[in-house]
């Protein structure tokens, strides 16, 4: 029996550092363990930042994942609202904002994403990004002020904002330089269909097209994106959604490997003593033979788990189904595998005129994924042939 | 790390995202509806199913899976 290391310090408080917390308790882990989080909530959800909780159908407390007394039973170290702002590899030692020095045997770094931003955007009020709690709050504030919104990206947080502020009634215009929405994430088929459902949920689609700049008035407050084709699309507010980096700019200069995100082996293993788990960690995804970094919230919580295993010496390479949902208006859209933008796609049960189906797609001549549109029970049953690798020929019907 | 304690599962539905990964993990006490939503088979398992229900609430994308426990 490999020995396992007295004193266990994890770098972020959402769900992949909570996650990875809990999953070293049940593999009877019983060492020393910290919790380091920046923000000073305890660790919530954020799938629901950009729909329950914009809406309002969801009290932004209630995301929060474990109650005080479920996390005083984990009986772990949690230091809440105080960043991360240096690692020390040699000495595995963390040095903090507020000027703690926490040295531990195995560190995990899990401090995820943060928001791009247009240039200049500080310049105006009405101007949001989202990732946080403390965000969400205040861009349901201004959503429920304002009538009219744009919104710059066409990606998964850019269309389900979108589609949220619609269902609240705002006009609502999409910008982005994709020519459908989540073009990149779905392909060309499906964000078709994606796109003819916003449109009829009346959002205006402005894609296809680059955005220059903001303008604002005066008064200082966002009134207009400016697209590079010359058009100007009026707003009260505006909701910057262009994507994310990895939250690593505390780890520069400290010899880890950040090409994009922090760069880790098939064990997720950075370096010797030093684990990532979640969006900002990169690893090598044996089954695939290819490097991943995946954004989504099933992988921080696999991850944390095959990186609890790893800490108490069970080896285990973390070879996951990668798993993503969106929810739309009334749609559920869910995924399993990789679903590269330029691989074929098939329908192959149910009719997306009738707003249920499922689309497999292949690349190689290989099933590499399955997407469920308001399919939520039958998609299911299509992992498996994914996981297999399943022949494109024997599924798919020329 | 296995208490004697018996354990009640208890959803929260309207967290419910229909995901689909607690019936992956532990299919002897989770289903799904039509609409994806959890059915709890058995809201109080036999302790064989104690470890597959505790990874359906870590893995559970919506938050919405809890247990308590009792002597």
């Amino acid at each position: 029996m490999m020995k396992t290391p007295p004193r266990v310090l994890v770098v972020g408080a959402s769900v992949g550092g909570l996650s990875v917390v809990e999953a070293l308790r049940r593999e009877g882990y019983a060492g020393g363990v910290t919790l380091l989080g920046a923000e000073r909530h305890l660790p919530y959800d954020r799938p629901p930042l950009s729909k329950k909780v914009l809406t309002g159908a969801m009290e932004p407390e209630k995301t929060i994942l474990r109650s005080e007394s479920a996390v005083a039973q984990l009986n772990a170290e949690v230091i809440l609202g105080d960043p991360a702002v240096r690692l020390d590899l040699g000495a595995r030692e963390v040095h903090t904002a507020a000027g703690r020095a926490l040295r531990a045997d195995v560190i995990v770094l899990a401090t995820g994403l943060e928001p791009r931003r247009l240039p200049g955007q500080e310049k105006w009020t009405g101007v949001h990004v989202l990732r946080t709690m403390d965000e969400a709050v205040a861009l349901r504030a201004d959503l429920l002020q304002h009538k009219r919104l744009v919104v710059v990206g066409e990606g998964v947080l850019g269309t389900e904002i979108a589609a949220t502020a619609r269902s609240m009634g705002l006009v609502v215009t999409l910008a982005g330089p994709q020519s459908t929405p989540m073009a990149s994430q779905l392909g060309p088929v499906v964000s078709g269909h994606l796109a003819k459902l916003h449109t009829e949920k009346g959002v205006e689609l402005r894609l296809g097209v680059a955005v220059r700049e903001l303008v604002g008035g005066d008064d200082g407050r966002v009134s207009g994106v400016r697209l590079e084709n010359g058009e100007l699309l009026p707003a009260d507010m505006v909701v910057v959604a262009i994507g994310s980096r990895p939250a690593t700019g505390w780890l520069a200069g400290s010899g880890l490997d950040l090409a994009d995100g922090v760069v880790c082996d098939a064990r997720c293993r950075a370096a010797e003593g030093v684990y990532a788990v979640g969006d900002a960690a990169s690893f090598h995804h044996e089954g695939l033979g290819a490097r991943l970094r995946l954004e989504n919230r099933t992988n921080a919580v696999e991850q944390a788990m095959a990186v609890a295993a790893n800490i108490v010496g069970k080896d285990k390479p973390y070879a996951p189904v990668p798993f993503f949902w969106t929810d739309q208006y009334e749609t559920k859209i869910q995924t399993f595998g990789v679903l590269h933008p330029e691989a074929e796609v098939a329908v192959v049960e149910g009719d997306p005129e009738k707003r249920q189906f499922v689309a497999l797609y292949g690349k190689n001549g290989k099933v590499i994924g399955a997407l469920g549109w308001n399919a939520m029970k039958t998609i299911r049953s299509y992992r498996q042939l994914v996981v297999d690798g399943k022949p494109w020929a024997d599924v798919v019907i020329p | 790390m296995e208490t004697n304690s018996k354990l009640k599962v208890i959803v929260e539905y309207d967290k419910c995202c229909g995901a689909g990964q607690c019936v992956m993990v532990a299919p002897a006490v989770f289903d799904q509806r039509e609409d994806g939503i959890v059915i709890v088979l058995d809201a109080e398992p036999p302790p064989e199913q104690y470890a597959a229900v505790r990874e359906a609430v870590a893995v559970c994308p919506g938050a919405a899976i809890r247990l308590s426990e009792s002597a």
